[in-house]
């Protein structure tokens, strides 16, 4: 980890000194790579690798135990009508329904994400923050998902964003991994989020993740090529490789087969494992599995064959 | 083996009827040619055979411009302009419809990429006509005075780069000031413009408005210099641009001519460009089209400080180039057009290795049939090298270094050529600067080969003159 004495302004003339982003120049490389076309063998292999990088979510007020036993007997089993079908990454849930999670998972190797810092907004203060990931990983979390604060972010105080994710890598320890969700859709530009990226992985972020899900745009392929730079040339430069989540909006097998061209042709394919990958999704499983069952028998099944999430 | 390997995924060869043999298309039908010459056509990827084509003479020639001649003063010339516009639209539509057929054709006759046939090639060709079409009954608008006349007939002769597409560039502007044209398309790819006859009858185009002739250089001749055409445009080699410009000076005839000739352009990066966007700019510049590319960014100039920085990200982004059948949709980087441009761009590789320059490829297969060069950086090029101001119309970059803005705007200019350039900075103000002082037709800022039919184009120096594209397009068609 580096977070070694870094001055706030050192901080501000680095990110602000990164190359820049065009954006037209981006959009355009991620619509090209969008073409590709993933057939046979490829797609077959495109789909269970997706299967494996989803971290199956639920963030919802109406959110239940019973709600979250469902999901986590879907992670394990997501076809109950095929065993060869691969678990998921991980199921992530708010905070207090993690040890609902960690008792349904406990050995299976699905790991147990918690949103945390006062998600999604991140509007309170560092104390109650760090005790939200604290009760996180108490409860069974080996998966943190924090939010930033845009707002500093935005008004230039890159320091106290710094130091706050530092805070929480500090808390999460050994116990938990560390997602950092940058909320692209509230950072407006690309260079924004070039800078956020690597802002996080300054501070010690194990994973940088695109979106809450409750900020539209969410995932964006753009964006998501963006952050895929960010980590490559980070690996570059410090050593680490620091993994990258896309989540939002992805909701189709086709959608996650063009995240998982773009991982293989912007990072590379290292990022291409569900420790340096995940898709941060619901509704997409169920269509990984409808293209799964349709590419092993060549029939498309009603959506009735496949079990509902909620 | 890769992680993630992509199966092939061909695009059907099926959309697309070839014929055994074509005959020549004048007076709105096929005709047997006058000689029975004939020529093949093949495909680069694979050196199949594809097609029989007819090798026009110059009775042939002669035809073609008389039916044109007649068609301009009997039909085409006195119809009004909002009527010659229906025709263009019509065509445009068909191409959109026939969109997918033309793609395939075009990338197999050529050996292009199909994603570049499909998302560029083709769209861009049916742009044309629509844009062109708009104008046709609004040349008084034009800047030319009220009601600006056609020129008569046209000669046109285009290359093997862009088929279809500049075959549109041609044939739009032509029809939509009012003119009839004899079109000659290459002899390595003549099948589109073939094709885009029968579209000409599929709308119904009055015959003798559009005359296809095939044929190779001996045709071309007879057809610039035929004493029944009016207008010469001309799109290839310098080489044959001057031959064209001195016979039609010393003929004495009163020909327009518009020429749009090679090129060797700059694509100039500068410290604190957008890296990542610079270096998707730089392979877009010179491997597009295999870098088939009159205006190809066949010189790179990178200001020293980033130099290393540059080179490493582009040569890692080379190394995913997919290289192989045109028709997979995947491929990023197609067949060298034919063994003669192959003999050419391996001379000068070679001379760029034996005058010093540092040669690098990827690790890249090569398909044992058709016609394969790897994409190739040059580094350590100096000015004075061939490589550096002979045009090679392959994929070939050149890379080279400078200190200041003054010195890269200097060796950007310094060649016979000025087609285009290229800038990428994030500064506007010394892209303002620069793009002011180089002498190229077409300047990018943060983006290269990019074509729109509103917009000019053309070149400096050798590079030809006239413009083709936008407003400034209808000039060559119009007697002003």
């Amino acid at each position: 980890m580096t977070t070694v004495a870094i001055t706030g302004s050192d901080l501000r003339s680095f990110l602000d000194g990164l190359p820049g982003v065009d954006r037209v120049g981006a959009e355009a490389r991620a619509g090209v790579l969008a073409t590709r076309s993933i057939k046979t063998t490829a797609k077959r292999w495109a789909l269970d690798m997706a299967i494996s990088m989803v971290d199956l979510t639920t963030l919802e007020g109406q959110d239940t135990p019973g709600k979250i036993r469902a999901l986590c007997a879907k992670a394990k089993r997501p076809d109950p009508a095929d065993p060869t079908v691969p678990t998921v990454a991980a199921i992530c849930v708010y905070p207090d329904l993690v040890h609902v999670a960690a008792a349904e998972l406990q050995g299976t190797g699905i790991h147990v994400a918690s949103v945390a810092t006062a998600f999604p907004s991140g509007r309170s203060s560092l104390e109650i923050k760090l005790a939200d990931v604290r009760e996180a990983i108490a409860a069974g979390a080996d998966e943190v998902d924090m939010v930033i604060d845009r707002g500093a972010f935005l008004a230039g105080d890159y320091r106290l964003v710094f130091d706050e994710i530092a805070a929480v890598r500090e808390a999460c320890g050994d116990a938990a991994h560390l997602k950092v969700i940058l909320e692209t859709g509230e950072l407006a530009t690309l260079d924004n989020v070039r800078r956020a990226s690597w802002l996080a992985m300054l501070a010690g972020a194990d994973f940088i993740k695109t979106s809450t899900g409750k900020v539209s745009p969410a995932a964006t392929l753009p964006v998501t090529l963006v952050m895929l730079e960010a980590v490559r040339d980070f690996r570059e430069s410090h050593g680490r490789q620091v993994g990258v989540k896309a989540a939002g909006g992805i909701r189709t097998a086709k959608d996650a087969i063009r995240y998982l061209v773009l991982v293989n042709e912007t990072a590379g394919e290292d990022w291409l494992d569900p420790h340096s990958f995940r898709i941060g999704a619901s509704s997409l499983l169920n269509d990984l599995l409808m293209q799964r069952t349709k590419m092993a028998t060549g029939r498309y099944s009603g959506p009735d064959y496949f079990t509902m999430d909620s | 083996m890769p992680k993630f390997e992509y199966a092939p995924a061909p695009e059907s060869r099926d959309v697309v009827s070839l014929r055994e043999s074509y005959g020549l298309f004048i007076g709105g039908e096929f005709v047997p040619g006058i000689s029975d010459e004939t020529f093949k056509t093949i495909s680069p990827a694979t050196e199949e055979v594809l097609a029989e084509v007819t090798e026009a003479g110059q009775a042939d020639v002669d035809r073609a411009v008389t039916a044109a001649r007649k068609t301009y003063e009997q039909t085409w010339s006195v119809m009004p302009g909002k009527e010659r516009a229906k025709y263009l639209f019509r065509i445009a539509r068909i191409i959109q419809e026939r969109a997918r057929e033309l793609a395939v054709l075009e990338s197999l006759d050529n050996g292009k990429p199909i994603r570049e046939s499909r998302d560029v090639d083709i769209p861009l060709a049916a742009a044309h006509f629509f844009y062109y079409a708009g104008w046709a009954d609004k040349l008084d608008c034009a800047g030319f005075g009220p009601d600006p006349r056609p020129v008569g007939v046209a000669g046109q002769v285009i290359p093997w780069n862009f088929p279809l597409l500049m075959l549109a560039w041609k044939i739009a502007p032509a029809l939509a000031c009012g003119n009839t044209v004899v079109l000659k398309p290459a002899e390595t790819t003549p099948l589109s413009a073939l094709l885009f006859a029968e579209i000409c009858q599929q709308a119904d185009l009055p015959p003798g408005v559009v005359n296809i002739i095939t044929g190779a250089g001996q045709t071309g001749r007879a057809l610039v210099s035929h004493p029944g055409i009016d207008k010469v445009a001309f799109t290839g080699s310098t080489e044959v641009g001057k031959e064209i410009a001195r016979t039609v000076a010393s003929s004495g005839a009163r020909k327009k001519v518009t020429l749009e000739l090679g090129g060797k352009a700059a694509n100039i990066v500068f410290a604190d460009a957008p890296v990542d966007q610079a270096v998707e700019g730089i392979v877009n510049g010179i491997f597009f089209n295999q870098g088939h590319v009159c205006c190809a960014g066949s010189r790179l100039l990178v200001q020293e400080s980033v130099y290393d920085q540059v080179l490493a990200s582009l040569r890692r982004r080379l190394t995913t180039l997919r290289l192989g059948d045109p028709l997979d949709k995947n491929t990023d980087v197609g067949a060298i057009n034919s063994p003669a441009q192959l003999a050419k761009i391996r001379e000068l590789s070679q001379a760029g290795e034996a005058e010093g320059a540092e040669r690098w490829s990827p690790p890249c297969d090569l398909p044992e049939k058709g016609f394969w060069f790897p994409p190739t950086v040059f580094t350590g090029v100096s000015q004075a090298h061939r490589i550096a101001r002979e045009e090679i119309f392959g994929p070939v970059l050149s890379v080279l270094t400078f200190r200041t803005p003054s010195e890269a705007v200097d060796k950007a200019n310094n060649t016979p050529y000025g087609l285009s350039a290229g800038v990428w900075t994030d500064k506007g103000s010394l892209i303002l600067w620069v793009t002011s002082r180089l002498r190229a037709g077409v300047v990018w800022a943060n983006t290269f080969n990019k074509f729109d039919p509103a917009s000019p184009f053309g070149g400096y120096k050798e590079s030809g003159y006239g413009r083709e594209g936008g407003r400034h397009g209808l000039e060559a068609y119009l007697d002003v």
